[in-house]
């Protein structure tokens, strides 16, 4: 028999003598993982749904009627404005400026309608230019029919999610409640993963007059040209008279602005779990340590060096980390969908794309984070086994 | 110059306690020579200060005052104590050591307990089969067990076969039979004196049993520290 033994195998055995304990501390060290590159992932993946819904705008300025720079910057990225209103010849002076490439105008109407769901729902259209809106959307594709027949028809194009509410389809008839207008619907968009599923686009001239808001808009978007500069855009678009102008730029950073208090509450979450599963590194091992007292001062009389013994307790910690943050990795994989649902509900504005984006180069980086933290664990209980003195541990055998 | 056919040779060793203001004469100014290839057993009633004594010649601690001396060389001498470390290279050179307890790892087999001590030192003339020292102790049949499976006796076989593997000068066993009973603890004397025997190896017996202590060829009586009736 050939059979060798090295200090790993040792350590690797030790585990398995108390298997409900090294198992549950692998259970802790696994959902401190799964916490850990949860919110590595979504700290990723926030900021690039975000990114693409801002790009999924199709416009990069919008100008409304001044108010809350906070409600605006929700409005904007939920396909609303806030229900204030400009002259529809703020327009011209908006196109004067070099910078702006397009420019499309939208009017927000919102009505009540009692019949909708248990207590009443609003409803809400959006007027749009039948020319330069869907020019500027040009990522929308239809799922049946197409855009408005004529500028002042009493049609509507329903987003996705809206049409499957509402169990619509192109050709039927809508009513408008309140103002008991007829309209029909000439087209369902496909999904398109941004806040244009749940909307009813009309014809802005249609908007306008069905809402006696003629000559009026809610807001302005602008596509910029691609070497202007922004900055200075802006603060032209601030002389136009009581406008609030929010940029791409602006939007995000007001956003994220919203969301880093919910980061923060998350990450001290994950800070708590990863302490309490450090904890719980240390008690196992520890115990294990003391469990053995007597044992490790033998294998120290058998000519184990203290580093031998450090480092076979390093090893029996680096085993449990190892083998939770590849469960706890794992998991996150595989629940990925349902920690997105979980935390959508902590934010108060969640982009439409996944909030988590998991891939392996961030496994393998929750894995050193994890590893490193068995590391530091591991040093209190290893460092208290290599300097167990032999005669101690056998010195209660002896008279 | 003739050839040091010492094994061990102590000079003058005492050792002192403290417990709390209190100091404890454990050993007092003890000399005595151990020859290569003798069996020796300390008989003595408990205090007597025999495992205290076995625990400085084994260097598994230092003496407070006196000298020790392994194969000739000097390992420590008045006042000059041996770090931990230091002592572990003497141990893992010249020491094999069996104890009242076994203290065989439970998740490994048999086998992997005896070369164990491999996983942290390998002896460049270890290099016998351990299945060969299994054999001679007669627990060769065992060795995918694991020591569960095993009885008192069988265990401290174990033991013996793992305290060998690195093929030690000095045999060291402290109480080695204190868990077992009459037969086995007949069954272990026999394999240390066939030891001694048989293999040449210097064995230093500590027991309280007088039957044990016969096995080896020269008895050492100690009382409060002392040696009081040297064979």
């Amino acid at each position: 028999m050939a059979k060798k033994i090295n200090i790993y195998q040792v350590a690797y055995k030790n585990l398995l003598r108390k298997k409900t304990r090294t198992a549950l501390t692998i259970l802790g060290i696994g959902l401190s993982a799964w916490v850990l590159i949860s919110l590595l992932g979504f700290n990723r993946g926030y900021e690039s749904a975000l990114n693409k819904d801002i790009d999924n705008m199709g416009f990069q300025v919008l100008v409304t009627a001044k108010g809350c720079p906070y409600e605006a910057a929700t409005l904007m990225l939920k396909g609303g404005t806030g229900l204030r209103y400009m002259k529809e010849s703020i327009l011209a002076d908006i196109l004067k400026h070099k910078e702006v490439e397009r420019l499309t105008p939208q009017l927000m109407a919102a009505i009540f309608d009692p019949n909708k769901g248990e207590s009443g729902r609003i409803n809400a259209y959006l007027g749009v230019d039948p020319v330069t809106f869907p020019a500027m959307k040009s990522y929308l594709k239809f799922k049946q029919g197409g855009w408005f027949t004529d500028p002042t028809a009493l049609e509507a194009v329903v987003g996705y999610e809206a049409a499957e509410l509402e169990q619509r389809e192109v050709g039927d008839k809508m009513l408008i409640p309140e103002k008991n207008i007829e309209f029909k619907v000439v087209g369902i968009l496909a999904r398109s993963g941004t806040a244009d599923d749940g909307t009813i686009f009309m014809p802005l001239k249609t908007v306008q007059k069905i809402f006696d808001k003629e000559g009026l808009i809610t807001a302005a978007g602008i596509k910029v040209n691609k070497d202007a500069n922004m900055n200075e855009l802006e603060n032209k678009l601030y002389d136009l008279p009581d406008v609030q102008v929010v940029s791409m730029a602006q939007v995000k950073n007001t956003i994220m602005s919203l969301v880093s208090t919910a980061k923060v509450m998350v990450f001290s979450i994950a800070l708590i779990a990863i302490l309490i599963a450090m904890l719980g590194v240390i008690n196992t091992i520890l115990m294990s340590v003391l469990e053995r007292y007597q044992e490790i001062g033998i294998i120290k009389s058998m000519g184990a060096m203290p580093w031998d013994v450090f480092r076979m307790i390093w090893t029996e910690t680096v085993i449990l980390c190892l083998l939770g943050g590849v469960i706890g990795i794992g998991i996150a994989f595989a629940l990925s969908k349902i920690t997105d649902i979980l935390i959508r509900r902590l934010l108060p504005y969640a982009p439409t794309g996944s909030l988590i984006s998991i891939d392996s180069q961030l496994g393998l980086i929750t894995l050193g984070v994890v590893l490193g933290i068995g590391l530091l664990s591991g040093i209190y209980p290893a460092w208290r086994a290599a300097r167990v003195r032999p005669l101690e541990s056998i010195r209660s055998e002896g008279d | 110059m003739a050839p040091d056919t010492s094994a061990l040779e102590a000079l003058h060793l005492t050792k002192i306690y403290k417990r709390g203001a209190e100091e404890i004469l454990a050993v007092d100014d003890v000399s005595l020579t151990v020859r290569k290839g003798e069996f020796v057993s300390f008989v003595g009633p408990s205090g007597s200060g025999k495992t205290t004594l076995i625990n400085i010649l084994g260097c598994l601690d230092n003496a407070t005052s006196g000298s020790l001396k392994i194969g000739g060389e000097t390992v420590f001498a008045e006042n000059k104590y041996l770090s931990e470390s230091d002592l572990t290279k003497i141990r893992r050179q010249v020491f094999g050591y069996i104890f009242q307890k076994f203290y065989l790892v439970p998740t490994l087999t048999v086998y992997e307990n005896v070369i164990l001590p491999f996983a942290f030192f390998k002896k460049a003339e270890a290099n016998a089969d351990p299945m060969e020292i299994l054999r001679f102790l007669g627990i060769d049949k065992r060795t995918s067990h694991r020591p569960s499976e095993l009885s008192g006796g069988e265990m401290q076989r174990v033991a013996i076969a793992r305290a060998l593997v690195n093929k030690p000068e000095i045999l060291l066993a402290d109480e080695p039979t204190g868990n077992l009973d009459t037969k086995r603890c007949e069954e272990i004397g026999q394999v240390l004196r066939s030891l001694n025997e048989k293999e040449g190896l210097t064995v230093l017996l500590v027991t309280h049993n007088p039957a044990l202590a016969k096995v080896a060829g020269r008895t050492i009586t100690l009382r409060d520290g002392k040696i009081a009736q040297p064979a």
